[in-house]
C-alpha cells in the first residue's frame, strides 16, 4: 500500500513539476555573522558573505534583486545587491530587529524589535519610519497578508498574536495562542493564518475572516519526550496541499494536510530546526538547523531529507531565490 | 485520487493529536493583580572571598522585571499588574510586613527569605493566601515541611546536585573528594550530594569537612594540596554555600582534577551566561532594568511572578485560590527562557525545570541528559520524585 502510494504520487508529482532550474538559497548564521549563498542544483555552499552582527531574519525584496537581512545585535536592517553580493543600503530599524515581513507592495517593511517590544514600519525607498507600534514583550514573528490587509506579529512572551491594520498602522485585534508564538505563515489566498507557539508546542490556526481560532494542531513525535517538540518556522505548499512545521530541539519536520490539519508525517532532519523555505517548483523544502550548523534538504516527491550541507554556526534564517 | 490514498494511509497510519485545550480569549473586564514581594536575607557573617559581593537586590530586581513584563502583556486584556515588596531586616520585620500586606487584601506572595522564616510566616498565612518560595533550596520543604498553599519557583538543593551529579555520571567522572563547609546550609547541600551521589552511581571515596581559618588569599596554594591529598579522584565537590572558601580550591588541589559544587562549576537556576532559548533577551531586558546581571535569586522571582502574570492571562481572574487551582493544573504552563515549557509538580508544588551547570564565564551543560529517562517528564529526574516526597499539596 504504501509503495502504491508512493507511486501514485511521484507520478503525479513528476507530472506537473517543470525541469528544475539552478536557484540560489541564503542562509542567515547567526553567530559567526555571515550569509551561506548555496547552489540549490549542486547543494553545495557557493560563497560565504560577511554582514552584520547577529544576522536573523532574512527576506528578498518582490523583485528578486535584493536581500534585507536583520543584523540583530547592530541594530539595523541591511540590504544585500544580490547581482554584486555587496551590502549596499542600511534601513533605521529600531533596536535588535529579529523578523520582518514586506509588504505586497514592496516598500513598507514590518519589523519586530525584540528588546523594545515595538514593531517598526519602514519605508524602504525613502528609509523613513512610518510608525511604531506597541506590541508585548519580544515580538518575534511578522508575516503581511498577501492581499496586504493586514500585519501580524507574535510576542513571545505575552503569547499574542497582534492584528495590525495595514493602512492605519493600529492593533485592531489580539488573539492569546500558546505560550512563546513565533511565526506566522498566511495561505496565499489570505483567508488562513498558521501560528506556531514554540513552548506551547501547538500550531494555531486563525481564520483571517473572522479573526478567530478554528483548529489547533498539536504533534507527537514517536520516541521523542513532548516537551521538546517546539514548533517554529512554518511553510505552506502553494497548491494549499502540505503544511510544513519546523519542530525545533526534537529534530524534526511535521508534514500537515494543509486542508484537514492532520499531521501526515514526521522527517528527521538536524538538530535545533528552525526556519524552512521551498524552491520555486517547490520540489525541495530547506531547513536551518541551529545546532547541528547545516541545512537539510528535504525532496518533496518523497518527502525524505536528501542531503544535510554544513553551513556557520547557528543557521537561522533561509529564503531561497526563485529567480536566480 | 492521490490525495484520497494518502488520506486513508495517514489516518491509519499517523498518530494524529488535535488538543481540545481551547485557550480562553480575552476578558473584557478589568482585572487588578497585587503581588506582594518580601526578603529578608541575613547577613552570611565575614566571608574570606569577599572580592566579589553578592547584589543586595538579588531576587526583587527580578520581581521587577516579571512585574513589568507582566503589564505589558495585560495591557492588551485590562489586566493591571502592581508589585508590592518590602526589604525587612529581621524574621519578624518580614512576618509583620506579610501580616499587613494580607490585611490590605494582597493574596499573592513571593518570598526570599530563609526557610525558618517562611515556615513561620507559613503559619499566618490566610487560607486563600498564595505564597511562592524564590528563596530557599531546603529538601525538607519539598519532602515533609510542605503547605497546601505554599508553591516553590526555587529548585531545591537536590535538584541542583541530582543536576551535577547526572553530568558526573555522563562524563563517567564517578570518583569525587568532597569538601563541606561548616554552615548548615553548606551541610544540607552535602547531604542533598550525597543523596544524588547514591541516586546516579557516584562514588564519595573522601568526605571531608572544611576546618582551616586561615586567609586563602594567601595561603590557598599551600593549605589546600595538602587538604585534598588523596590516592585517586576524578574531581574535587565543594559545598560551600556562601562562598567563604571554596573559591580558593580551583588550581589548588593535590592531583590536576576539576572543581565542581558551589564554586568551579556549579549547578544554578540562572546565570548570565545562559543564552539559548530566547534567553538572551531576557538577559538584556534584565540588564537595563537593574544595571547588572540576572542571578539564580532573580531568575526565582521572576519566575514565581511570571507564573501569576501567565495564570491571570489564560483565565482571566488573579484571585489566589483561581490562580493556584490552574497553576496546580496539567493546563498550566510557564515559558522560562529554558528550552521546556516548565510546569509545577502537583505533589509539593515545586517548580520543574532544567538547571545549568556553569562556570564563571561560560555555560558547560543544561541538565537533565540524554538518557536519564523518567516516565512523566526527563524534569523529574531532577529532584524528588512523587514517591520519595510525603506532600501530597494537591489533595
Amino acid at each position: 500500500m504504501k509503495s502504491l502510494l508512493r507511486k501514485t504520487a511521484l507520478a503525479t508529482l513528476i507530472g506537473l513539476s517543470a525541469p528544475a532550474m539552478a536557484s540560489l538559497a541564503y542562509v542567515s548564521n547567526e553567530k559567526d555573522n555571515t550569509l551561506s549563498v548555496i547552489d540549490t542544483e549542486t547543494m553545495e555552499v557557493i560563497d560565504t558573505i560577511d554582514v552584520g552582527a547577529r544576522p536573523r531574519g532574512i527576506l528578498l525584496s518582490k523583485d528578486f534583486t535584493k536581500l534585507y537581512i536583520c543584523a540583530s545585535d547592530d541594530d539595523t536592517v541591511q540590504v544585500l545587491d544580490l547581482a554584486t553580493r555587496k551590502i549596499i543600503d542600511t534601513l533605521p530599524s529600531g533596536e535588535d530587529p529579529e523578523q520582518f515581513a514586506l509588504h505586497p507592495n514592496n516598500k513598507h517593511l514590518y519589523i519586530a524589535n525584540e528588546d523594545d517590544a515595538i514593531v517598526t514600519v519602514v519605508d524602504v525607498d525613502t528609509k523613513i519610519v512610518l510608525a511604531q507600534i506597541d506590541v508585548g514583550i519580544e515580538p518575534e514573528g511578522m508575516a503581511v497578508s498577501p492581499d496586504g490587509k493586514w500585519a501580524v506579529n507574535t510576542s513571545e512572551t505575552t503569547s499574542m498574536l497582534h492584528w495590525i491594520n495595514t493602512e492605519t498602522f493600529e492593533i485592531e485585534k489580539n488573539i492569546v495562542v500558546g505560550q512563546r508564538p513565533r511565526h506566522v505563515e498566511f495561505s496565499d489566498d489570505s483567508k488562513i493564518a498558521w501560528a506556531s507557539a514554540e513552548i506551547g508546542g501547538t500550531v494555531h490556526i486563525i481564520d483571517v475572516d473572522k479573526l478567530e481560532q478554528i483548529h489547533e494542531i498539536s504533534f507527537k513525535v514517536p520516541g521523542v519526550n513532548q516537551d521538546r517538540v517546539q514548533p517554529v518556522g512554518i511553510e505552506l505548499t502553494s497548491d494549499g496541499e502540505y503544511a510544513f512545521v519546523a519542530l525545533g530541539p526534537s529534530n524534526h519536520v511535521a508534514v500537515v494536510d494543509a486542508q484537514s490539519y492532520e499531521v501526515l508525517d514526521y522527517l528527521l532532519v538536524g538538530s535545533r530546526v528552525w526556519q524552512l523555505d521551498l524552491n520555486k517548483d517547490e520540489t525541495q523544502l530547506y531547513t536551518t538547523n541551529g545546532v547541528s550548523g547545516d541545512v537539510s534538504v528535504i525532496d518533496i516527491e518523497d518527502m525524505k531529507v536528501i542531503k544535510s550541507i554544513k553551513v556557520g554556526r547557528y543557521p537561522w534564517g533561509v529564503v531561497i531565490d526563485p529567480n536566480s | 485520487m492521490f490525495q484520497a490514498v494518502f488520506r486513508t494511509v495517514s489516518v491509519i497510519a499517523v498518530l494524529v493529536c488535535t488538543l481540545l485545550l481551547a485557550i480562553p480569549t480575552a476578558a473584557a473586564d478589568t482585572v487588578d493583580v497585587r503581588i506582594g514581594y518580601l526578603q529578608w536575607i541575613p547577613d552570611p557573617g565575614p566571608v574570606l572571598s569577599n572580592v566579589l559581593p553578592e547584589p543586595e537586590d538579588a531576587g526583587l530586581r527580578g520581581a521587577e522585571l516579571a512585574t513589568a513584563d507582566n503589564s505589558t502583556t495585560g495591557k492588551f486584556l485590562g489586566h493591571n499588574y502592581a508589585l508590592v515588596s518590602r526589604m525587612a531586616d529581621s524574621q519578624q520585620a518580614t512576618i509583620d510586613a506579610f501580616e499587613a500586606l494580607q490585611e490590605q487584601g494582597i493574596e499573592l506572595f513571593v518570598v526570599n527569605a530563609p526557610a525558618d522564616t517562611l515556615l513561620a510566616l507559613m503559619d499566618k498565612a490566610d487560607a486563600d493566601t498564595l505564597v511562592f518560595n524564590a528563596g530557599v533550596a531546603d529538601d525538607s520543604l519539598r519532602t515533609s515541611e510542605c503547605h497546601n498553599n505554599l508553591l516553590h519557583s526555587a529548585p531545591s538543593y537536590a535538584m541542583l546536585t541530582d543536576a551535577l551529579n547526572q553530568w558526573l555520571q555522563m562524563r563517567r567522572w564517578n570518583e569525587v573528594f568532597l569538601i563541606t563547609g561548616p554552615t548548615e546550609a553548606d551541610v544540607a547541600w552535602a547531604n542533598a550530594f550525597r543523596r544524588s551521589a547514591k541516586r546516579f552511581g557516584v562514588d564519595i571515596v573522601e568526605d571531608k569537612p572544611w576546618t582551616f581559618d586561615a586567609d586563602l588569599r594567601r595561603t590557598a596554594s599551600k593549605e589546600l594540596p595538602l587538604f585534598t591529598q588523596a590516592r585517586a579522584y576524578d574531581a574535587v565537590v565543594v559545598a560551600d554555600v556562601r562562598g567563604d572558601f571554596g573559591e580558593y580550591v580551583p588550581f589548588n588541589t593535590w592531583l590536576p582534577r576539576p572543581v565542581v559544587g558551589t564554586q568551579g562549576m556549579s549547578p544554578v537556576a540562572w546565570h548570565r551566561v545562559v543564552e539559548s532559548w530566547g534567553a538572551a533577551q531576557l538577559q538584556s531586558r534584565f540588564q537595563e532594568l537593574a544595571g547588572r546581571d540576572m542571578n539564580s535569586a532573580d531568575y526565582a522571582a521572576w519566575a514565581a511572578v511570571r507564573s501569576v502574570g501567565t495564570a491571570v492571562t489564560q483565565i482571566g481572574q488573579a484571585d489566589a485560590s483561581s490562580v493556584r487551582q490552574l497553576i496546580l493544573s496539567d493546563r498550566f504552563q510557564l515559558a522560562g527562557f529554558k528550552g521546556r515549557k516548565l510546569t509545577y509538580r502537583q505533589w509539593n508544588g515545586q517548580l520543574r525545570q532544567p538547571i545549568p551547570l556553569v562556570h564563571p564565564r561560560g555555560l558547560v551543560a543544561t541538565a537533565p541528559f540524554e538518557g536519564f529517562i523518567h516516565p512523566r517528564t526527563e524534569m523529574d529526574t531532577l529532584g524528588f520524585d512523587e514517591p520519595e516526597s510525603t506532600c501530597r499539596i494537591n489533595g
